[in-house]
């Protein structure tokens, strides 16, 4: 068979002239596959045992990395066999599903593949490596098809990680501005985590909406758990404030941490017609002022 | 001068005039609106107006200006004047524009709007 497929190589150097490019690597492909077919289960283990030497995919276990290695290789030698990357693109896929969660990294899954590259590609130079000018037609056809996939690969993974990181971001916006009313026509609005600007515009939309559906008058507008803001997002509020007044409610805002409050003067956001007031405690009594409530404890009963 | 049915209506309510725009106003019927509301304010005796503008949608800055320059004429003819009824989408595009109410007060609703009248008209003496 090896003999066969040389000459098919060397009749059609002889006959055409062609620089290793697509031409001659139609004729090398198919027999590089079979070559990768016959010695699948000795290259496999090979690979695997590299795996291991590199500590590559240590959160899976040997019967998990048998399976998944075997079928990383038959896509492989596939995709090198046909040339289409879509089923080994949806095969990665399934495959970053499976073990992102496991905490695997994209550096391990960049290893294995570009081991399981050199692995094959050593295996190709023992084959053919009495006949140079061969060897090198044959990594000019192997080369270009072996990036592609360890390229598919990579893409593949970061583009799954990225999907999940993306879900756990819609989570967090929905769960992370909750509107509380404590008393009749006073809302709190708790903002915990970085304010970015999709999140200021669904706080702003949140905010007014509730005061219509409340009735508010006044909202205070905790700020305790929000590490930095910018400019943009500054004015945001600013804004905010201004279009509640409009309504007819005033915002009271607390818990501007010394870092904010630092940020908001340096860069110079007109903060003159804001209400601010220094923790949440302060701000409710203030509240409870401006809608009239006089909160009195009762003599003898608990407390400090 | 526009002519034909008005888009608004300006109805008296104990000492106050409470004056609901009913739908978008162009800028013609804007200014007959304005013309209204400060005759009234005379003829009635009003000592506060409620402009409603609940009905609407969109704010541009010569409605803005006019409801304005309306609380600021409404003063001068002796009333305090209160806008309610700005829609949460409008309030913010508002301020997205740079445009506010001034001097003039805003309240939530008419009934806000009531309530505030009565508290203003109690301490302060308007001449």
């Amino acid at each position: 068979m090896t003999s066969r497929g040389d000459t098919t190589v060397s009749e059609r150097a002889s006959t055409e002239i062609t620089f290793p490019g697509m031409t001659d690597h139609e004729g090398l492909l198919p027999q590089l596959v079979a070559h990768l077919r016959e010695h699948r289960s000795r290259l496999r283990q090979e690979w695997t045992s590299r795996i291991h030497a590199a500590h590559l995919l240590q959160a899976m276990t040997s019967q998990e990395m048998a399976a998944e290695t075997t079928s990383v290789y038959d896509n492989y030698v596939e995709v090198l066999e046909t040339g289409s990357v879509e089923a080994l693109q949806h095969y990665a896929r399934d495959l970053s599903e499976r073990i992102i969660p496991r905490g695997v990294e994209t550096h391990e899954v960049v290893g294995i593949v570009l081991l399981l590259r050199d692995v094959l590609a050593r295996s190709l130079f023992e084959k053919y490596q009495r006949d140079l000018p061969l060897l090198n037609r044959v990594l000019d056809a192997y080369e270009p098809a072996a990036n592609r996939i360890a390229n598919t690969v990579a893409v593949s993974f970061v583009d799954e990680r990225e999907r999940v990181i993306r879900q756990q971001q819609d989570s967090i916006r929905e769960l992370s501005t909750p509107v509380l009313p404590v008393r009749e026509r006073l809302l709190i609005l708790p903002i915990i985590g970085v304010l970015d600007r999709e999140r200021a515009r669904q706080l702003t939309e949140q905010l007014l909406t509730a005061i219509r559906t409340h009735r508010a008058k006044v909202v205070v507008v905790d700020i305790t758990g929000v590490p930095d803001v910018d400019e943009a997002v500054a004015n945001h509020l600013v804004q905010t404030v201004d279009a509640s007044r409009l309504m007819g409610a005033s915002v009271i805002i607390t818990g501007l941490s010394p870092e904010i409050a630092q940020t908001l003067v340096t860069i110079g956001v007109d903060l003159s017609k804001m209400d601010t007031i220094g923790d949440l405690q302060g701000g409710l009594e203030e509240a409870e002022r401006l809608l009239g409530y006089s909160v009195t404890r009762s003599h003898g009963v608990g407390g400090p | 001068m526009t002519r034909g049915p008005r888009l608004f209506s300006i109805l008296r309510q104990g000492p106050y005039l409470i004056a609901s725009v009913h739908t978008a106003l162009d800028d013609s019927q804007l200014v007959r609106f304005q013309q209204d509301l400060v005759e009234l304010i005379g003829r009635k005796r009003a000592r506060g107006v409620v402009i409603d503008v609940a009905a609407l949608d969109v704010l541009d800055s010569f409605a803005t200006r006019t409801l304005r320059d309306m609380g600021e004429m409404a003063r001068l003819r002796g009333a305090i004047t209160v806008i309610v009824g700005i829609q949460p989408e409008v309030a913010f595009a508002m301020v997205r524009l740079g445009m506010d109410t001034g001097t003039v007060s805003t309240a939530l609703d008419l009934e806000e709007g009531l309530a505030f009248l009565d508290q203003a008209t109690s301490t302060v003496r308007l001449g």
